[in-house]
């Protein structure tokens, strides 16, 4: 049964300040859909509220057509912050399969990691220790912990931050195959990404128009 | 669950890794005792496995500050709170991996210390049992502290003084369970039970106090 | 002037790791075999010797126990020399020497804390007293063990020199203070015997296998100290080769 993604009603704030209200989506598989703002308009914190690392006031996200409809929709996120949630002293190979396997990824974590390292150009790289790496390798090797385990939706926040031209071709190539087989890819970015058939959400502070 | 107690003790123990930091500073301690109360080798004896258990304690709040300020500091504790695994269970795999890099090394340093100390070979053994039994609720307590804390910038010192008050009782049974071995009238096998019932028992409300205090504090 | 630029080659060569690495490949085969014949002969004049009228068989603990206390102030010292290296002269080989000497120190520390420990035992009937030749050992193994923390605790390697060099020569103190701590104070621990004004104070009979032994334990330290720099530039070669090749992968 293919996925897709309901948010009705979601609303969020920073302390006594509403940062968007009443926000209603509909995501179909191989959907996707760009975020867009200024800084400080609060594209981030919709993309963790999402994810429900934030607080939500009001509004419900579902996620029809999950393999276990009971479980929160959170697990079945992947969610790439600002932070690349690698650790520096251990290998980018080992950070990788930490994830595969943290994340209840059946198969051969290592083999995996060393797909992933390969799609977004790090092949051969994998024994380095992650703090060896510059800022745009990391990046990339963040990236690559989508592929080592499957997630359906994929939240994604500035993630070609760091990253020159030809690695954001490499993330829209991602973007592209993930939708492909069915996933769902919500980005927020301020530059320009091209994602052929995305809905576009601008955010300008307190409104926000769909 | 396995992987991740392998990385977090993968990560103690390479480079920039506090399991040495831990022992050296309870050795340091336990070798200034001596100065501030003179070395008489009785007097020594007698409050040994009082000063172990303060070393011990001291010590194994020294890294705990960092158990998930590290976590958080990279982005991977936003992916801990979004994953299958309960978070709950999360929390105790880290705790038992930081015990066994940090605490651990402190009970099996404890007997060299009490040879400095001219303790009685039954007080060490003791000291070192009681020591094996409680120092697991420290870290449990622990990480209830460092979940609290683990917003703020500067939360190492705080997270001490918040676990302190709550880890005395520890130190209460684990000091007299220590003395009861040697001393001949008081029984050692009840405030031993006690410890221990201590640790199981945080070995539960702790984990998952820090896990409602992480789910708060994350946004 | 020739003979000046001689002396600068010279000193450049010996700082040069590359040769020094050549050096200490020819050098290290040699070295351990001198150890190895020192110490099959320090160990059979050890057990051939007669025991001592007072104190029995336990008197030999001491051809193990003097010669490692005098290596672990000898690796504070070789520590101090070295720091003093990178601070004054910035030698590059002189980080290296310092960070290799530290955990060999501390070994031959706890060889000595340990053998004097089981030494204590039978002569005066405890296993550690605190008195100033035994606590002041005892810092000076708790500042080799915190040298190896402060060492491992930092990414850069020639950052964590020079701040090691710095708590290496405040901590030179305590080495004078263990060579005199027996003659300023009275302590249980025996005054020197070996080295002092006046001549030795100890039988040829166990002078022979206790100087044999301390030239054994010295070589092996030397032996060690060598290896270990090796060692050490290699890795540090590893960890720079991988940060090239980490660059070499953003170029390509």
């Amino acid at each position: 049964m293919p996925i897709r993604l309901r948010v009705d009603g979601l609303g969020a704030s920073r302390g006594e300040d509403p940062i968007f209200r009443e926000f209603c989506l509909v995501l179909d598989a191989g959907g996707a859909l760009l975020v867009t703002g200024r800084n400080g308009t609060g594209k981030s914190t919709f993309l963790r509220t999402l994810a429900g690392l934030y607080p939500a006031d009001s509004g419900t996200i579902l996620l029809e057509g999950a393999t276990d409809p009971t479980a929160p929709v959170r697990e079945s996120l992947h969610y790439l912050g600002h932070r690349n949630a690698m650790k520096r002293d251990l290998t980018v190979a080992e950070n990788l399969v930490f994830w595969a396997r943290f994340s209840g990824q059946a198969g051969d974590p290592a083999k995996d990691a060393d797909d992933a390292l390969e799609v977004v150009g790090l092949g051969g790289l994998g024994h380095l220790p992650f703090g060896y790496l510059s800022a745009g390798q990391q990046r990339r090797a963040a990236l690559a912990r989508l592929l080592v385990a499957h997630r359906p939706v994929w939240l994604m926040d500035e993630p070609t931050a760091a990253l020159d031209t030809a690695s954001e071709r490499m993330v829209e190539a991602l973007i592209a195959g993930h939708r492909a087989t069915g996933g769902i890819v919500i980005a927020a970015t301020h530059q320009a990404l091209d994602v052929p058939g995305a809905q576009m959400l601008t955010m300008s502070g307190f409104a926000v128009t769909a | 669950m396995m992987a991740l107690y392998l990385r977090d003790l993968k990560l103690a123990t390479r480079a920039g890794g506090g399991a040495l930091t831990g022992i050296l500073f309870f050795m340091a301690v336990v070798a200034v005792v001596p100065f501030g109360l003179g070395p008489d080798l009785k007097l020594l004896a007698q409050v040994g496995p009082a000063m172990l258990w303060i070393g011990a304690l001291l010590a194994s709040l020294l890294g705990l500050d960092r158990l998930f300020q590290a976590e958080r500091e990279d982005g991977a504790l936003d992916m801990m709170l979004m994953q299958e695994t309960p978070l709950v269970l999360t929390v105790f795999v880290k705790c038992l991996a930081h015990w066994t890099a940090s605490g651990l090394p402190l009970v099996l340093v404890s007997p060299l210390l009490g040879l400095f100390l001219n303790m009685e070979p039954t007080a060490i053994f003791a000291t070192m049992l009681t020591l094996l039994a409680g120092t697991p609720a420290i870290t449990l307590i622990g990480a209830m502290g460092a979940a609290v804390a683990v917003a703020l910038p500067r939360g190492g010192l705080l997270v001490s003084i918040l676990v302190l008050p709550l880890v005395i009782p520890v130190l209460i049974f684990g000091v007299s369970a220590a003395y009861a071995a040697v001393e001949d009238p008081a029984p050692f096998l009840p405030p031993f039970m006690i410890l221990t019932a201590i640790t199981l028992f945080f070995a539960v409300i702790g984990p998952a106090a820090a896990a409602v205090a992480l789910r708060a504090s994350s946004e | 002037m020739r003979e000046r630029s001689l002396a600068i080659r010279s000193f450049t060569d010996l700082a040069n790791p590359t040769r020094f690495v050549a050096l200490a490949g020819r050098l290290l085969p040699w070295l351990a075999s001198l150890t190895a014949l020192l110490f099959a002969v320090g160990l059979t004049l050890c057990f051939s010797t007669a025991a001592d009228y007072q104190q029995g068989e336990t008197v030999r603990i001491m051809y193990i126990h003097v010669p490692a206390a005098w290596l672990s102030m000898m690796g504070y010292t070789v520590m101090a020399a070295s720091a003093l290296g990178t601070l004054v002269w910035r030698h590059p080989l002189a980080d290296v020497a310092a960070k290799c000497a530290a955990p060999i120190g501390a070994g031959f520390t706890a060889l000595a804390l340990v053998t004097g420990s089981l030494w204590g035992k039978p002569m005066w009937g405890t296993w550690w007293v605190w008195d100033a030749r035994l606590t002041s050992v005892f810092i000076l193994f708790l500042m080799y063990l915190g040298l190896i923390a402060l060492n491992r605790a930092m990414d850069d390697a020639g950052r964590a020199a020079k701040v090691s060099a710095v708590l290496i020569l405040v901590g030179f103190v305590n080495i004078p203070i263990i060579k005199f701590s027996v003659d300023w104070w009275n302590t249980l621990h025996q005054p020197a015997s070996v080295l002092r004004l006046g001549g030795s104070a100890i039988d040829p009979e166990f002078l022979r296998p206790l100087l044999v032994m301390a030239l054994a334990f010295t070589c092996l330290f030397f032996t060690l100290h060598l290896a270990a720099m090796r060692t050490e530039i290699w890795r540090r070669r590893i960890a720079a080769m991988r940060r090239q090749a980490a660059r070499g992968a953003a170029s390509a």
